[in-house]
């Protein structure tokens, strides 16, 4: 399945609104912001067409943003599931039960961290402190801390995203739409 | 109970809009600083004090006075919101409930410093807090405190927030830079400092959230008013983060100077350690300060009490001392596997280094294989000894200090809790009862 990489017209005034933001000629800039929409946009990871594709508005070299994309733990360099379930796993968190929590939501939906689920609902990954440290344990879902959490809310809020079914990235899509 | 200068209001519903904020006093500061000269600004914030809260605590006046000014080169206020230190989240809680306080201090930071633009770079896990700081600078830009003659004063700026993508590294000023510029999170070699040649090789300031938020108190009331609270060099409130197993985790605003002990145990602030148990250690400054055990937290070498300042949390030297940092605050009861949670902290330093330096890139990897080995119940006795090695060899021998944050924390278990170390290698078989020992529902029980 291909279909054209091109941001929606909605998108593209906001991708341009941010490249102004920098300096003339220091556009370059604006690499991170929009591969986060380039995220939001294009299924939740950035294939090589899509970071050429960013590329191109920047018009910089594709390298230039290969080597950004794959620097920053946000990017996803392979698809990931409608729903990434980033569970917090540093000290603070785990000193709290993280590790319990990753248990639990491995059994529950039969993967590893960094897997998917076969129905492409779900992929789980670990991540480093997310700053929320005085409501431990949590997990980041799209935009969303969902904090203070025990099995029994894991298990309301995944089965709440599950009936929902719809794509949640980082860089929600309605505040593209409130531009 | 202390004074409450950046948290006042916090709680009033509403008090993210301009409007609230703004019926309680807000952009009062703005409007005095207008009638200021830049130089009278930078003066005011040099008598307060002020230190830098995003962990290194270096004078915010002196930092603002070494910005160079070269004619027609423009400058630049970057306020650094990539809150990533782990146990520490009061710019989080600051700027998603009272973003028109960051952006009052960026407005009057830039008059002081004489930048026509200015970035708060955010991280990026944090993108809803940048969504409220888009709608609280647009709602500044239509009500004329941002954009061209600011409340008809002839002075204008842009304010602009940039997001991260998930670094620990960017919460380093020069990555922090190079990041903000579009590229990876790598260290620059200093000099030339940022206030010579930072962002696109402009005369840049980087500057803590809290710090930049701090301005507006000082302003209000002034550079010496505000000097007058705390202890010594150590003036002014400071937000701590409190987490761990303590029974209020959250965000408090203290008086330097409070004493640590009132600070752990009375209600107002953590109300003690959870399910009465005993305090065993605690990180007071985020995990890259040194850890100590309880009782030389409260009490320090001489057997004086410790207070929350720079200088008494940092009394003893790394020896029985440790650091202020950024304010996070982790306490850990007598449940608690020093040992594991070194590991953890040490993966965390691991994933988290740059690569930029062999030391850092290859010396957290080994410190965590060796620690991972341990807890795994198959660690040798040489093993504490080597890990004592790597972690010296790492120490004030990279580019930037996340190579001193990862050996830190190493050194200080192992001076403080060496005994755990033998214990898990000499007799592996006991491990097992703490290896997952971190339960959910906050329940500290071991798995059987």
């Amino acid at each position: 399945m291909s279909k054209e990489i091109r941001f929606s017209d909605e998108t593209m005034t906001l991708v341009n609104k941010i490249i102004k933001r920098y300096p003339e000629g220091k556009h370059k800039s604006a690499v991170i912001p929009i591969l986060h929409l380039a995220q939001m946009e294009f299924d939740g990871w950035l294939s090589p067409e899509t970071m050429d594709y960013v590329a191109s508005i920047l018009n910089i070299q594709p390298i230039e943003v290969y080597e950004v994309a794959s620097f920053y733990s946000m990017f996803n360099l392979k698809p990931v599931g409608k729903c990434l379930i980033e569970v917090c796993r540093t000290g603070p968190c785990w000193l709290l039960g993280a590790e319990d929590l990753v248990r639990h939501i491995e059994k529950k939906l039969h993967i590893k961290d960094g897997e998917t689920t076969a129905d492409g609902m779900f992929t789980l990954k670990t991540v480093e402190c997310l700053a929320s440290c005085g409501t431990a344990p949590m997990m980041q879902i799209g935009e969303t801390y969902h904090e203070n959490l025990t099995c029994e809310k894991v298990d309301e809020i995944l089965n709440d995203y599950r009936s929902k079914g719809e794509r949640v990235t980082h860089w929600d899509k309605k505040h593209v739409k409130a531009q | 109970m202390g004074k409450k200068l950046l948290l006042e209001h916090i709680d009033v519903p509403g008090i993210d809009k301009l409007e609230t904020y703004r019926a309680h006093g807000g952009y009062k500061a703005l409007e005095k600083a207008l009638k200021m000269k830049p130089e009278e600004l930078v003066e005011e914030v040099k008598k307060s004090g002020l230190r830098g809260r995003g962990g290194a605590g270096f004078p915010t006046g002196m930092k603002w006075s070494f910005l160079a000014k070269p004619e027609g080169v423009p400058r630049h206020l970057v306020c650094n919101a990539d809150e990533s230190e782990p146990g520490t989240f009061k710019d989080r809680y600051l700027m998603q409930h009272k973003p028109h306080l960051l952006i009052e201090g960026m407005i009057i930071g830039s008059i002081a410093l004489g930048a026509k633009s200015s970035y708060i770079y955010i991280r990026g896990e944090m993108l809803y807090v940048y969504h409220i700081l888009e709608r609280a600078i647009q709602e500044c830009y239509d009500a004329g405190l941002l954009g061209e003659n600011i409340m008809g004063s002839g002075l204008s700026l842009d304010l602009y927030v940039h997001p991260g993508a998930g670094a620990y590294i960017c919460g380093e000023e020069t990555a922090l830079i190079e990041s903000l510029e579009g590229k990876r999170g790598n260290p620059r070699i200093k000099p030339p400092f940022p206030a010579i040649a930072g962002v696109w090789g402009r005369p840049t300031v980087v500057n803590n959230v809290e710090t930049i938020a701090a301005v507006v108190p000082i302003i209000n009331m002034g550079g010496e008013e505000y000097a007058k609270i705390g202890v010594g060099k150590s003036t002014g409130t400071k937000l701590i983060s409190a987490c761990g197993h303590i029974n209020k985790p959250g965000v408090y605003e203290i008086d330097l100077g409070l004493p640590v002990e009132e600070f752990l145990n009375s209600d107002e602030y953590c109300g003690g350690i959870r399910n009465g148990n005993k305090l065993k250690a605690v990180v007071a400054g985020g995990s890259s300060v040194p850890i100590l055990p309880g009782e030389l937290f409260l009490k320090n070498a001489k057997g004086e009490d410790r207070l929350m300042t720079y200088e008494s949390l940092a009394d003893g030297g790394f020896a029985t001392g440790t650091m202020l940092g950024s304010g996070g605050f982790i306490v850990m009861d007598d449940s608690t596997s020093i040992v594991k949670n070194l590991w953890n902290f040490t993966r965390f330093y691991h994933h988290e280094s740059c690569g930029q330096c062999s030391p850092c890139r290859e010396g957290t990897g080994w410190m965590e294989k060796v620690l991972h080995r341990i807890i795994e119940g198959h660690g040798k006795k040489e093993d504490v000894d080597l890990l004592w090695d790597i972690q010296s060899k790492i120490d004030g021998k990279t580019i930037c200090p996340l190579g001193d944050a990862a050996s830190w924390p190493v050194a200080s278990a192992i001076r403080h809790f060496r005994k755990e170390f033998e214990e898990y290698i000499n007799n592996p078989a006991t491990i097992k009862d703490v290896k997952h020992y971190y339960r959910l529902n906050k329940q500290p029980e071991p798995v059987a």
